[in-house]
């Protein structure tokens, strides 16, 4: 039993970091039919940056300060200007395939200008274990999942609680409406994207110091996020939440039960059982569109 | 395309297919190696097109299919059947497999469609992987003998080629045929707008797993080409990047049009080649033109030629418009 809950708190923490991966995606997929197959890239790049700046002399808090302002300016400001704008009047799918480019843009970027090894990675949270009803958890597993918990409760706070939530709100569910009673739509749909690159932001500074900083680790996570936004619901944030924590803890045991060989098709099969049987989602609603 | 005079394309094609033939022959052995995978690259290629550009299906997982004939061939020849036969059962287990596949596109569209096909890729790559019994694991398969074609043994570089360039020009006649049949015009009705097809009548239930299928059938036929032209099959090439390959080579190429997948394979194939000077940085400048060229016309080279062809057509008309509306005031 010991173990079970070991691979439950594990998979949990891994879960919580799709989760922020997802929920980003799904929030670029509302605003603005953005299917951001870069996402993974997206996660990677900004460990990359905190190195960098680390490796010019920066202390580790000015690194991470450093990368999360890159980040939003990257991932959030130049990629909605340079590539979703250009691309949006051609349709969805000739702007997925721009983002499967600029996935292997970033991806080879990172591999040329700084390394084709893996990094190691400093953890935020201190390393050790601590004892809970008799079992040994690592601090990195319980400060992942506060910390990912954290960002989830203060966006869902933002995007139900305040004035600025309901407008994002409304600039996703009927951008005409929206911007007939004043909702400024491009604004929101820019908050969005600045949003997301500081939730990939968040999510690389809390998975790197697990899988190690490395140029082609964003396939993977990529992948899991995407599984996540799909199994829990395209179209809900709830869902994409759900769905993370489903797919990190589902992963985690499917190492440990089913074979190590085919760990990865599991979540795959569930992936397709879930997209054939239950298209909208297992917390997602048919054909609508809400933040 | 039709903007060109017909005995002028026609006169083109030829030159080109000449040039194919005649040009290699004195190509050193790596050369020839580029060209036959540019030829098989280009069928693959021309097998998503089918499913992609003409019935509007999104793959991403061709590059399964080319894996799948791929060590289809590779086991069948290793165990001493001839190629054409490993080649019929390629296409054979292709056409079923993307079938089955096609289903998941009955129900979903677009973005769930290409994860659904994205993780087909995951599984099949696995399975390469994993069942060493069959596919021998990550060690591959290795001596995997060329064909004998009429008695004439295919063991050069040269004659292999003449093999794939032939295996291109029957299937590219094949596909030819099939986008100017029904049923091409079907798939082309499928993509444009899937209710209308329906309410005219066109099954679009087979369609669309047809459109999978013979697609996929290409993918196995590429595949059953690639494992003699390598000798040497392990799990890697036909990974997701793979399917991703081709997918850019048919947009770049031009998604919807005959000509986007030699084109499209011919830059993804032979640029890395003619762009040694750059170095590491290829992949990247390849990738950053892609989304210059998608920006600036979605759908893609061919498209860019085709709005010029057009543009220019149009201008023409309405110049002959303006002539012969001046010569009517003239007339009065």
């Amino acid at each position: 039993m010991s173990n079970l809950f070991d691979l439950l708190v594990a998979g949990l923490a891994t879960g919580a970091i799709y989760a922020l991966v997802a929920v980003g995606f799904t929030l670029l997929w509302q605003t603005s039919q953005t299917i951001n197959f870069a996402q993974g890239e997206f996660v990677m790049l900004p460990a990359f940056l905190m190195l960098a700046a680390m490796h010019v002399g920066a202390p580790f808090w000015l690194a991470i300060i450093l990368g999360i302002l890159l980040s939003l300016i990257l991932l959030g400001l130049a990629f909605k200007m340079l590539l979703v704008d250009p691309m949006m009047r051609h349709g969805v799918l000739p702007l997925a395939i721009a983002t499967m480019a600029l996935a292997i843009a970033i991806k080879e970027s990172v591999k040329q200008f700084y390394s084709a090894e893996a990094s190691p990675f400093p953890s935020i949270v201190p390393t050790g274990d601590i004892s809970i009803l008799g079992h040994a958890v690592s601090l990195q597993s319980i400060g992942v999942l506060t910390v990912a918990i954290l960002a989830v409760l203060g966006l869902t706070t933002l995007l139900s609680r305040t004035s600025l939530g309901h407008q994002m709100q409304a600039a996703a569910q009927n951008p005409t409406v929206a911007r007939i009673i004043g909702v400024p739509v491009e604004r929101m749909i820019l908050l969005t994207f600045l949003i997301n690159a500081f939730l990939v932001a968040l999510a690389s500074l809390l998975i790197t110091p697990i899988y190690l900083a490395k140029f082609s680790s964003g396939e993977v996570l990529g992948q899991a996020a995407f599984i996540a936004a799909i199994v829990g619901g395209f179209n809900q944030v709830r869902g994409a939440i759900a769905g993370g924590l489903l797919i990190g803890v589902l992963d985690n045991l499917a190492a440990a039960y089913v074979s190590t060989q085919y760990r990865a098709a599991v979540p795959m099969m569930f992936l397709i059982a879930v997209i054939l049987f239950r298209p909208q989602g297992l917390l997602g609603r048919a054909e609508e569109r809400t933040v | 395309m039709s903007g060109i005079a017909k005995p002028l394309k026609i006169a083109l094609g030829l030159a080109i297919i000449a040039a194919l033939i005649i040009v290699p022959m004195n190509f050193n052995r790596y050369g020839l190696f580029i060209l036959s995978q540019w030829a098989v690259m280009s069928i693959a290629a021309m097998g998503l097109n089918l499913t992609l550009g003409y019935a509007g299906q999104v793959s991403l997982a061709q590059g399964a299919f080319v894996g799948i004939g791929a060590y289809a061939a590779a086991i069948m020849t290793t165990h001493g059947w001839p190629l054409p036969a490993a080649i019929l059962v390629a296409i054979v287990l292709s056409f079923a497999i993307g079938w089955v596949l096609g289903y998941p596109a009955l129900r979903v569209q677009h973005h769930y469609l290409a994860f659904v096909t994205l993780a087909f890729s995951t599984l099949a790559f696995l399975v390469f992987r994993n069942e060493s019994w069959l596919t021998g694991g990550i060690y591959g398969i290795s001596n995997i003998p060329r064909p004998h074609i009429f008695g004439i043994a295919t063991n050069k570089p040269l004659p292999f080629y003449y093999v794939c360039l032939g295996s291109l020009a029957i299937v590219s006649l094949a596909v030819w045929w099939l986008i100017r049949s029904p049923w091409g015009r079907a798939f082309m009705a499928l993509r444009e707008n899937p209710l209308r097809a329906q309410s005219l009548g066109v099954d679009t239930r087979r369609y669309t797993l047809m459109a999978f299928a013979i697609g996929s059938a290409l993918g196995g036929v590429a595949g059953a080409l690639y494992a003699p032209l390598t000798q040497y099959i392990d799990p890697v090439p036909f990974n997701l990047s793979l399917s991703l390959d081709l997918l850019l080579m048919v947009i770049v190429g031009g998604a919807g049009f005959y000509f986007g997948p030699f084109l499209g394979a011919m830059i993804a194939v032979l640029l890395p080649e003619w762009l040694r000077f750059t170095e590491g940085y290829y992949l990247m400048l390849y990738a950053v033109a892609v989304m210059l060229l998608l920006i600036w016309s979605p759908t893609g080279i061919l498209g860019i030629l085709d709005r010029y062809l057009a543009e220019r057509r149009t201008k023409a008309a309405s110049a002959l418009r303006a002539v012969a509306k001046s010569r009517l005031e003239t007339a009065q």
